[in-house]
């Protein structure tokens, strides 16, 4: 008994032990910088993932949730100066609360009608951030935002911030892995598969939809917040709808519902465009196809697009080697 | 008061190119259940063929008008039968079908994007900025136009959808699409032509839309696409000239927004009315409520 949940815990540890390792062997700071970036896309990703692979929902508005994040974490940074954790968790607060303004109406949709007032709630957030110039000097964007100081140490190179980012990807996937397994999660995946019958069982669908939206819009703040306090400055051209699309395209690739895929997806479909570079024009060109592709391709359901498929696979082998039940808390 | 009555024009005739999309969004829900979110990139397409036929290829404009038509249409028949056929073959989830027309319309705005540069272009225009003055204030030939053939174009559209067959078997296929087939009326055809009429008339409306505003890119249906779907949620989504109400709405409301609020306020009004529409009434305001049965 005992030896078996060690044998379980040492797959994650040494996983995430590899993760830490990296910002201390890792010199070039380029590299770091796709690392950084790889932590926050694959935040983005998990939280979107939540909402639209788990519960169903599928949402085109998530870059408009970013952009509220890193825009309350920076204003609040820049006026009151106060300790970078505190701007987190004011950023997925502000993201969160307008999650669930937004979330009432317009999860009573479904569907094209949900995508459609997702779309047009993120225009609108980008307008807004745009035209409010008082408070987000519109196209100038915000600049001079201050660096994460956390336990008297600034956070400067990018080893440092790697780590930081590092932990608050784990922090919120740890927390996603814990929704997904909980009786809330089963729920989300109740109603993903026929609301009818969700409802039937004695689930408050709607309430159960705002709550993931919440949940998702929150933590697309705090990733928010730590794109702020790294490029130090921000403007409304970072969350324009094709990022959103961006976001989803790496759900659906991963798998919907299937939160490893979406890190590994976050992961592929940031490095491969860095990596060619000759490509950047084409990058919208190649999503657009993957999207087409996955959906056509075979079998598609739930879970089971491109990565989510082959991933729940291997996943399922590593958990039965390791004298697990088959799909036993499958994420 | 008389610039009260222009901007009612102008919000008469960017309505009639939002009724014009809206018809084809309203179509593709109505019998598919399906938002189709490259109904808006065919908008811009169609612009663009008839820049493409025109500028570059130096055709007389009523033929590049003809061909452009066609040509739209069959790119819209042609994403149902490459993406749609398939997917509604194998009795695949919604969210496929969806999130593969975001995929095609992303495919589209890129190739053209790829193809003829981002930048903004000077569209071709029928009889140069001449304007007729009615009633004490001037109206451009190029609104009266617009006006004119959206009135036609809707005229013709709804003799076809109440008086053919074809009208007939679309307007059964909304109801009741395994019905329909039980009664020898070959779905996969009706919904081709669907496809092809909606993109057909959505070419119009971006071609108007375009020559109203002189110029024509890559975005222009990106941008158009909420304030159409607006319009067709509007109206009602599935009663096909529900969207014709919405856009006469939606583009008055838009163009009064840029006068008396600001325009930096116009692309957010379509938006707030869309909220409000499916807050308050759903069904749109023409629409028939409907009840979700197992």
């Amino acid at each position: 008994m005992k030896i078996q949940k060690v044998k379980k815990g040492i797959l994650p540890v040494l996983l995430i032990a590899a993760l830490y390792g990296i910002p201390f062997c890792v010199k070039n700071q380029y590299m770091l910088r796709i690392g950084v970036y790889v932590c926050i896309y694959s935040i983005l990703a998990c939280s979107l993932n939540l909402i639209s692979g788990v519960c169903g929902q599928v949402s085109m508005g998530h870059a408009a949730f970013y952009g509220i994040g890193a825009y309350a974490s920076a204003l609040v940074a820049i006026h009151f100066g106060i300790n970078w954790v505190v701007c987190v968790i004011a950023a997925a607060i502000a993201a969160g609360v307008i999650g669930v303004l937004i979330g009432i109406p317009a999860l009573k949709l479904s569907g094209g009608y949900l995508v459609i007032c997702t779309v047009g709630f993120g225009e609108l957030v980008r307008l807004i951030l745009l035209n409010w110039v008082s408070l987000t000097r519109g196209p100038m964007g915000l600049v001079n935002i201050p660096r994460p100081v956390l336990f008297g140490v600034t956070i400067k190179s990018g080893s440092q911030y790697m780590v930081v980012a590092l932990t608050l990807f784990l922090l919120i996937y740890l927390i996603l892995h814990n929704i997904l397994n909980s009786k809330y999660g089963r729920n989300l995946k109740a109603i993903r598969e026929d609301e009818i019958a969700a409802e039937t069982m004695g689930i408050h669908v709607h309430r159960e939809k705002v709550i993931a939206f919440a949940i998702a819009a929150a933590m697309a703040g705090a990733a928010g917040s730590l794109l702020a306090h790294y490029m130090l400055f921000i403007s409304p051209t970072i969350f324009v709808g094709d990022f959103s699309t961006n976001i989803l395209s790496m759900v659906v690739l991963g798998g919907m519902g299937f939160m490893p895929g979406s890190v590994i997806a976050a992961t592929l479909l940031t490095v491969i465009p860095e990596t060619l570079r000759g490509l950047d024009k084409y990058r919208m060109l190649i999503y657009g196809f993957l999207l087409i592709g996955l959906m056509l391709g075979k079998n598609v359901s739930w879970e089971t697009t491109a990565l989510g498929r082959w991933g729940a696979g291997i996943w399922g082998k590593i958990r039965q080697r390791r004298g697990l039940k088959e799909g036993d808390g499958k994420v | 008061m008389e610039s009260f009555l222009a901007y009612t024009i102008n919000g008469l005739v960017l309505g009639s190119t939002y009724a014009l999309t809206a018809i084809g969004y309203s179509m593709v829900y109505g019998i598919l259940e399906l938002v189709n979110f490259t109904h808006s990139t065919i908008y811009m397409v169609g612009a663009y063929l008839f820049y493409i036929f025109v500028t570059l290829l130096h055709i007389p404009m009523p033929l590049s008008f003809i061909f452009t038509i066609l040509a739209t249409g069959a790119v819209g028949a042609l994403n149902e039968r490459l993406t749609i056929r398939p997917l509604r073959a194998k009795n695949r989830p919604k969210f496929a079908m969806l999130i593969c027309t975001i995929g095609t319309s992303i495919v589209l705005q890129n190739v053209f994007f790829l193809l003829m540069g981002s930048e903004t272009k000077q569209y071709p225009a029928i009889a140069e900025n001449q304007s007729i003055a009615v009633l004490g204030f001037h109206v451009t030939v190029v609104q009266i136009v617009i006006v004119v053939s959206t009135v036609l174009l809707l005229a013709a559209f709804t003799f076809f959808i109440n008086r053919t067959k074809l009208g007939m078997a679309m307007r059964a296929c909304a109801q009741d699409t395994e019905a329909t087939e039980l009664m020898g009326v070959s779905v996969d055809q009706v919904v081709s032509m669907t496809f092809f009429i909606g993109s057909a008339l959505a070419a119009v409306a971006g071609i108007m839309g375009c020559m109203s505003y002189r110029s024509v890119d890559c975005s222009i249906g990106a941008a158009i696409g909420t304030k159409t779907f607006a319009s067709t949620v509007l109206g009602g989504i599935g009663v096909f000239l529900g969207g014709v109400l919405g856009g006469l709405i939606i583009g008055l409301t838009e163009v009064y927004t840029a006068a008396y609020i600001g325009s930096n306020y116009r692309n957010i009004t379509a938006f707030i009315i869309l909220i409000l529409v499916l807050f308050l009434k759903p069904s749109g305001l023409l629409g028939k409520k409907v009840i979700k049965k197992v």
